[in-house]
């Protein structure tokens, strides 16, 4: 066996990068069809409209769900609204208990919820499998405890729930959001009618399920699936006294004007374009990676990804190039295989916006790189970006792709950096690389971002509230401030 | 080349060095940990793992009698499986180099010598350099230095720097890993700063431990090495090899290490010439791995012979 | 012969006149300005530009200065009882007003430590929670209460270095003409505090909708005005403050802060 080295390494290549590990799927079980999760159990919708959902990385069909229709909303808020009183009045040690129960129940069912959320979403396993399902099962778990503690959150006041709670989450993390919506609603005392994103269902119908086998009083979660218009009808509802909404800023203010004068009370988690600012004396090589975890988690579907990097220019060239280097090393492929890195874009309606948007970088004058990467032919894919020469003033720097798609500032004084950070209307979150402690806390108090990840990025915890300044929303989830939304303090 | 430093600087240069942040480097060490590697991917995986190792043995009670068993072991890991190639190297204290010249002879299988007072460095550099050459002269290949700890961690980077280079002339044509001995080095910092003084004093690799403190090698203390060893190479041009040893006990834990430096590295990386996992009781692991790939089922410690 | 005052529109620290050249006379003789949307652009602007300096002020300073307020509402007690029409009544809003004053004074350095939180997150990360002001407020004084309204809207949200724009009391806009006078002699720097006088129906659409305005505080708005600045302030997401008129708390300071984040690793 007389391999010459550069027959070595390239067998060390096949091996390292394209030996497929798929996760199994034979224990998962997805029902062709869903109903309606009202009033404690599934029932047929009353609209005879349905659409599919598919898995992103293969476009075929994974199950068809129904587009709930007014008299389906209205449905599911009546149960709602009909389950609130004795809910609101349940023991709060018994509320606490359904809650662990829940957060039991999703840690059971772990690798299940982990598949379903892959194939539905397009997210690599690894990240379901160790980010999405452990956080959502601590977030009830959180919150489980809090039930019975809420005099103790706000002192000087006797919190009471508001009422029935309607919820619209996103496609990019659906159970996880699904959990940082009804967790703090439901340990509050309130109930919910939860609107899951429109191309990603099924996690959510699973929930329902582990509702179901939580014995959870009917009517307490309600689950209605659909699109925009359903959307709209759950959040106008007028007997939805409270309603929670992540998505995009564009919908989040038509969300808050088409409420206006109701007396609904609302949080708003919108979008992002987050600054990742690294300094010259910076942990390069973890920079790298956080740069890297900051903007191709989950393909950039992250309403707080660290879409624009700010690095100090004397830096420029040593990080491009580690950037570029690790750049290459990520696995695209199917999702379900436990190496990749960058997994489906999440719909061919997202795929077209990136495009969109990459396309006018290009226009703009902006430099592509992307590493050689070969696309699946079914699917919607696409590859890691970076832009160099980016200004301030293009699309890129200003618009949320929502994509795995990164573009690349410079700056020369920390003054600069967060000037060029709050140059936006955003206000989600923002990222700072340095070794000189004073210089942290200085930046993390002038970036105008509810959240500040300094040597680090992209970390989550049901203890620590997330939520933006300006248009990036308002109200936090997370921590003893993300009950507040879903009490009145009297 | 080692020369080209100036040396009247090096305690600021050495300051100088970019830090790492520790949760960080943990966390991508995690990660890299968890890649899954399978089936025929994996035999190869395991069979580089064999051909990368240092089959080591330093004890105090090292006799020519568990040399010679470990020399037959290192030419055949497994007896009457011509598949599984040899080891890299073996590697044992001096006195022992000369039982390991008459086992091995007509094998490629290398041999590794600790010299320099391992595995304190405690001891004077005139006799670290005359204990290298005897290595040398009684047929060491490569020759796995300790650094003076005491020196780095008191600020004395200059000591370091003259012992290694003075070590490796003392070398000749003999390979020479230096042993950082990261445990005892207190943060990736500094094992970052020990790798970069290291290689510009002419290691041709950088080996973490010395398998006698712990810990020993861990995942993390790699990954700052391998991390060492890129940036170096980007600026000199000049590759460097990494050793990994100390607590390297399953194959788990060996495909790791491989994930790791593919990672890092590249697979230009991915060859005994530049890889090395030192280990004295991870090869028969390694071989219980290859089998139940190759049948299907989980094997027997029974089954395999201990050296 | 008495010498006469004449009433401005406080902006930037300085007491003007409306661009406009207009004024109104809700009592039926004295002048007030009539504030437009362009004296309402100025305010905004020179509320920004204070915003980075006071919100950077140390909280024990801006107790300092609220307190320092509330010493100088107190000297001109009489003049403000005389204001609000003498008697009983006048001298308890008046003594509500210091009180407030003085109230929040004391909460400027408590703040972060009864609503901000150190955060238990599992993993090697410090991790805390604290408040910070969320930038421009808009307040819409109420009506009745002229000056003990505005006062308890004012007060907090300065408590947590938030920047003003109050719109005065259309029908009673005196006492806030004159309390400015107040914050003017109390080491306010200028433009922290923007005090416009006017009519409602004109000026709340443009400050609803200005995209610079970061909150708009609605406790004296009646239900319609509601609804529309409801409408106009998606237009940027602006926090809509509904908390009750008489809410005195805490948490109505938090009303107008963000709650920011801090993540940093622990490590060696």
């Amino acid at each position: 066996m007389a391999l010459t080295k550069k027959q070595t390494a390239e067998l060390a290549k096949q091996v390292f990068e394209y030996a497929p590990a798929p996760e199994s799927i034979d224990h998962v079980k997805i029902q062709p069809r869903y109903g309606l999760f009202i009033g404690g159990r599934m029932v047929e919708g009353h609209s005879k409209k349905r659409f599919p959902t598919i898995n992103p990385a293969t476009e075929t069909k994974l199950a068809e769900v129904v587009e709930a229709d007014d008299v389906d909303v209205d449905r599911a808020v009546k149960a709602a609204d009909k389950a609130f009183d004795s809910w609101a009045h349940l023991a709060p040690s018994q509320r606490a208990r359904y809650l662990f129960r829940i957060s039991r129940l999703i840690q059971e069912r772990s690798r299940e919820l982990a598949v379903v959320e892959t194939m539905d979403g397009g997210k690599p396993i690894k990240e379901s499998r160790d980010v999405d399902i452990p956080l959502a099962a601590a977030h009830f778990f959180y919150y489980a405890g809090w039930a019975d503690k809420l005099e103790w959150a706000f002192p000087n006041r006797k919190p009471k729930p508001i009422g029935v709670a309607g919820q619209v989450i996103p496609w990019n993390f659906p159970l996880l959001m699904l959990a940082w919506k009804i967790a703090p609603a439901l340990a509050a005392g309130n109930t919910v009618v939860l609107k899951p994103a429109e191309t990603t269902p099924l996690s959510a119908m699973v929930f329902a399920e582990i509702c179901m086998q939580a014995d959870l009083p009917p009517g307490v979660v309600n689950i209605v699936t659909g699109a925009g218009k359903t959307g709209s009808l759950v959040v106008t509802h007028p007997d939805v006294k409270k309603v929670a909404f992540t998505g995009s800023t564009e919908v989040g203010k038509l969300i808050q004007r088409s409420i206006a004068g109701s007396g609904k009370r609302l949080t708003l988690e919108l979008g992002g374009k987050a600054a990742n600012i690294v300094f010259e004396d910076a942990p390069l090589d973890q920079a790298v990676e956080g740069i890297i975890n900051g903007i191709y988690f989950n393909q950039g579907h992250v309403c707080c990804a660290g879409s624009r990097l700010l690095v100090q220019e004397s830096i420029a060239e040593p990080l491009l190039e580690k950037l570029k280097r690790r750049l290459s090393t990520l696995r695209l492929g199917d999702p379900l295989d436990k190496n990749t890195d960058i997994g489906a874009i999440n719909s061919k309606a997202q795929l077209e916006r990136i495009q969109g948007l990459v396309e006018s970088g290009i226009e703009e004058g902006a430099e592509l790189y992307q590493p050689d990467c070969v696309l699946p032919e079914r699917g919607f894919w696409f590859p890691p970006t970076l832009f160099t020469n980016v200004s301030q003033s293009y699309r890129i720097a200003r618009e949320e792709i929502f994509g795995p798609v990164l573009s690349v500032l410079t700056f020369r004084t920390p003054n600069e950096a967060v000037e060029k950070a709050n140059n936006t209307p955003y206000g989600l979150s923002a990222g700072v690389w340095t070794d000189k402690g004073s210089r942290i806390l200085w930046m993390a108090e002038r970036l105008r971002a509810g959240v500040v990840w300094a040597n680090t990025f992209n970390r989550f915890d049901p203890t620590s509230p997330f939520g933006g300044y300006k248009e990036s929303g308002f109200g936090r989830e997370g921590g003893v401030h993300g009950l507040l939304p879903y009490l009145e303090l009297n | 080349m080692a020369t080209a430093l100036s040396l009247t600087h090096l305690g600021s240069l050495m300051r100088g060095v970019r830090s790492v942040d520790e949760v960080g480097a943990d966390e991508r060490a995690a990660a890299l940990a968890k890649r899954s590697i399978k089936k025929s991917s994996k035999l190869w995986a395991l069979d580089l793992a064999v051909r990368c190792m240092d089959l080591t043995t330093l004890e105090g009670a090292d006799t020519p009698g568990k040399v010679a068993a470990m020399c037959a072991k290192a030419i055949r890991p497994k007896p009457g499986d011509p598949t599984i190639p040899s080891v890299a190297a073996v590697c044992v204290y001096p006195l022992r180099i000369a039982d390991c010249v008459e086992h091995l002879r007509g094998s490629n299988v290398r041999i590794a010598s600790v010299a320099t007072a391992f595995p304190s460095g405690q001891s004077f550099t005139s006799i670290k350099v005359a204990e290298t050459e005897e290595a040398v002269r009684a047929g060491a290949h490569e020759i796995d230095m300790v650094i003076d700890r005491g020196a780095f961690l008191s600020g004395d980077y200059q000591r370091v720097y003259d012992e290694i280079v003075a070590v490796k002339e003392a070398c000749g044509p003999a390979h020479l890993k230096v042993i950082l001995e990261t445990g005892e080095l207190g943060t990736y910092d500094a094992v970052r700063r020990a790798s970069i003084l290291a290689m510009a004093a002419g290691a041709d690799f950088i080996k973490t431990s010395t398998g006698k403190v712990q810990p020993a090698a861990t995942l993390p203390v790699a990954l700052v090495m391998m991390e060492s060893i890129r940036d170096f190479v980007r600026e000199t041009g000049q590759p460097v090899g990494f050793k990994a040893a100390g607590g390297i006990r399953t194959a788990k834990q060996a495909i790791a290490y491989l994930v790791l430096t593919y990672e890092t590295l590249g697979p230009d990386w991915m060859t005994p010439d530049r890889l090395r996992l030192g280990a004295s009781t991870l090869l028969n692991d390694v071989l219980m791995q290859i089998d139940k790939e190759r049948t299907g089922a989980y094997q027997s410690p029974d089954y395999f012979t201990i050296d | 012969m008495d010498v006469r005052k004449t009433y401005k529109l406080f902006v930037n620290g300085e007491f003007v006149r409306s661009e406009s050249g207009r004024a109104y006379r809700p009592d039926g003789n004295v002048n007030v300005p009539r504030g437009s949307r362009k004296d309402l652009r100025d305010a905004v602007r020179a509320a920004r530009t204070a915003f980075p300096a006071w919100s950077g002020r140390t909280a024990m300073n801006r107790g300092q200065i609220l307190y320092r307020a509330a010493e100088m509402l107190d000297g001109r007690g009489s003049q403000f009882i005389e204001l609000l029409g003498g008697g009983a009544r006048a001298r308890r809003e008046l003594d509500q007003a210091v009180e407030t004053l003085v109230w929040y004074a004391g909460w400027t350095d408590k703040l972060s430590q009864v609503t901000g939180t150190v955060n238990p997150v599992s993993g090697p990360y410090f991790n805390f929670t604290i408040p910070e002001p969320t930038g421009v407020v808009g307040i819409v004084a109420p009506e009745d209460d002229a000056l003990g309204g505005l006062v308890r809207r004012i007060a907090p949200a300065l408590c947590g270095g938030n920047v003003v724009v109050a719109l005065a009391a259309e029908s009673h806009p005196l006492a806030a003409l004159t309390l400015a006078e107040v914050l003017a002699t109390s080491d306010l720097p200028g433009g922290v505090v923007n005090i416009l006088s006017g009519q409602r129906k004109e000026l709340i659409p443009w400050l609803a909708a200005h995209m610079d305005v970061n909150a708009i505080d609605v406790a004296g708005c009646t239900g319609d005005e509601i609804k529309s600045i409801e409408e106009a302030a998606a237009g940027n997401v602006k926090r809509v403050i509904k908390v009750a008129a008489t809410e005195r708390s805490p948490y109505l300071v938090s009303a107008f802060m963000e709650m920011k984040t801090v993540w940093h690793p622990i490590g060696v």
